[in-house]
């Protein structure tokens, strides 16, 4: 495993397969444009290999939530 | 009936883990256990509490952006106007209240107080001399903080700098370092010893030479760029370094700070060194701080909503005619919200579309919003009754 950013500020990012990301895209009934956005540049993603259009899952800890997922896909500029 | 044992309490809630927040099932497993409740009961709590859920949910089509918006600009009327504050007796200036808030909501390229806390590793939290080692270590030491006394000679354009030789030893500079960093940024010093530092200008303009003094001057030296002052404090059992200015990339650097807590209230830095995922939690707590110093309560779920706005796009934007407003997709929303004639002059000569699916665009035109009941749209299957005729 390459360094990845360790902060308490920063959540876990994963990289979802291309199978789990089809499926999540199904699951919600929805297009990769629609969801936010994180750059391919971004400090967070250090360490994982990914190129445009992959799909990154965000495990979010917060105290009112609890454990929630946010999912950011990879793009290359606004 | 017999009470439940944890693993089938766990059985049963498990279930439902997918309809139930986390911090619910929890609650339920803990006071399921305490209460000694059987199986039906648990069956019962749980159709209640599923009930309740589904109630507090929000519902499809509520204008939750609106919501967000009052829920935090009713208190905000109620904030400070001042800027300025002194956060305790350490005199550290803080900008607070309404300023704060505003500079964070219209994600300014640096705040007017930038400020960094900074953690220590385990072994050396509770050892203030090594504390304040880093906090002088770090804080940026420019030519004008040793000198003296700056003398210009016109007959020979010259200018000598006295040194204050004492500050010099307690920070680790030595004159040498002083000179190489000189020549480093191409000034020449044709003369200097211990205590002095002589500079020639090759002109006879005084005004020359005194552009050459305050560019010498301002030769950083030693330290972090960007980071002016560092005091020690004790929060909670450890020693923390509070800084005025900050910069957090350079500061991760430094041995013995701790990488995983250390943070600052820039958030255009943070989104720079961290990431978009630390920029918006960094919005969420910047804000959420900023209101309870004052004794607010807002409920931070309005604010995720604001901070999640500020950075679906993979950076941070503004919330206004420069950020997430002014790049709406819409023409009517654009114009509705500010420079309207500007904004529908173009939409002219480009040849926009109006799709009218928003708030605004429905109020302009006079129809209905598409917006809570008014989300819904009946269609009827005409084939369907005509088949069951036959």
């Amino acid at each position: 495993m390459k360094k990845t950013v360790q902060h308490e500020l920063v959540p876990k990012h994963e990289l979802l397969s291309k199978e789990e990301a089809e499926e999540l895209l199904k699951r919600y009934n929805i297009t990769r444009g629609q969801l936010p956005g994180i750059l391919i540049t971004d400090p967070a993603l250090k360490g994982l290999e990914v190129e445009n259009g992959d799909i990154i899952k965000i495990t979010r800890e917060d105290e009112v939530t609890g454990t929630s997922y946010a999912y950011r896909v990879v793009i290359s500029q606004i | 009936m017999k009470a439940l044992t944890e693993k089938e309490v766990e059985k049963m809630l498990m279930e439902h883990a997918d309809s139930l927040p986390d911090v619910i099932l929890e609650d339920l497993k803990r006071e399921a256990l305490a209460a000694g409740l059987t199986a039906k009961e648990l069956e019962t709590v749980l159709g209640d509490v599923l009930k309740r859920t589904e109630y507090a949910q929000v519902e499809p089509g509520e204008a939750v952006g609106v919501v967000a918006a009052q829920s935090l600009g009713e208190p905000g009327t109620q904030m400070t106007m001042r800027t300025f504050h002194y956060a305790g007796a350490a005199e550290m200036n803080v900008t607070l209240g309404l300023p704060r808030i505003m500079e964070i909501v219209d994600a300014r390229k640096q705040p007017s107080t930038p400020m960094m806390t900074i953690y220590l590793e385990e072994d050396i939290r509770e050892d203030r001399e090594k504390a304040k080692e880093i906090g002088n270590m770090i804080s940026a030491i420019s030519l004008s903080d040793i000198v003296e006394k700056t003398e210009t000679n016109l007959l020979d354009s010259s200018i000598t700098f006295r040194l204050d030789t004492k500050l010099m030893k307690s920070r680790g500079i030595k004159i040498e370092d002083v000179i190489t960093r000189l020549n480093k940024s191409k000034i020449e010093v044709p003369d200097y010893s211990e205590s002095r530092i002589v500079l020639k200008s090759k002109t006879q303009e005084l005004r020359e030479l005194r552009k050459l003094a305050t560019k010498v001057l301002g030769t950083h030296l030693a330290g972090i760029k960007g980071i002016e002052r560092a005091l020690v404090k004790r929060e909670k059992g450890e020693y923390v370094i509070f800084t005025e200015g900050s910069n957090l990339k350079e500061v991760f650097k430094i041995k013995g700070v701790d990488k995983r807590r250390t943070k600052c209230n820039d958030i255009l830095e943070i989104e720079k060194v961290l990431g978009i995922e630390a920029a918006r939690r960094a919005i969420i707590m910047e804000i959420l701080d900023t209101l309870n110093e004052q004794g607010l309560r807002v409920d931070v779920r309005h604010i995720m909503l604001i901070a999640s706005a500020m950075t679906v796009s993979g950076t941070v934007r503004s919330i206004g005619r420069h950020g997430i407003s002014g790049d709406k997709a819409s023409v009517l929303d654009r114009a509705a919200f500010e420079i309207t004639v500007d904004n529908l002059l173009m939409a002219g000569v480009k040849g926009e579309y109006e799709e009218l699916d928003g708030v605004v665009k429905n109020v302009i035109v006079g129809q209905p919003v598409r917006l809570g009941t008014g989300v819904v749209e009946l269609t009827m299957k005409m084939d369907k009754p005509k088949e069951a005729a036959k």
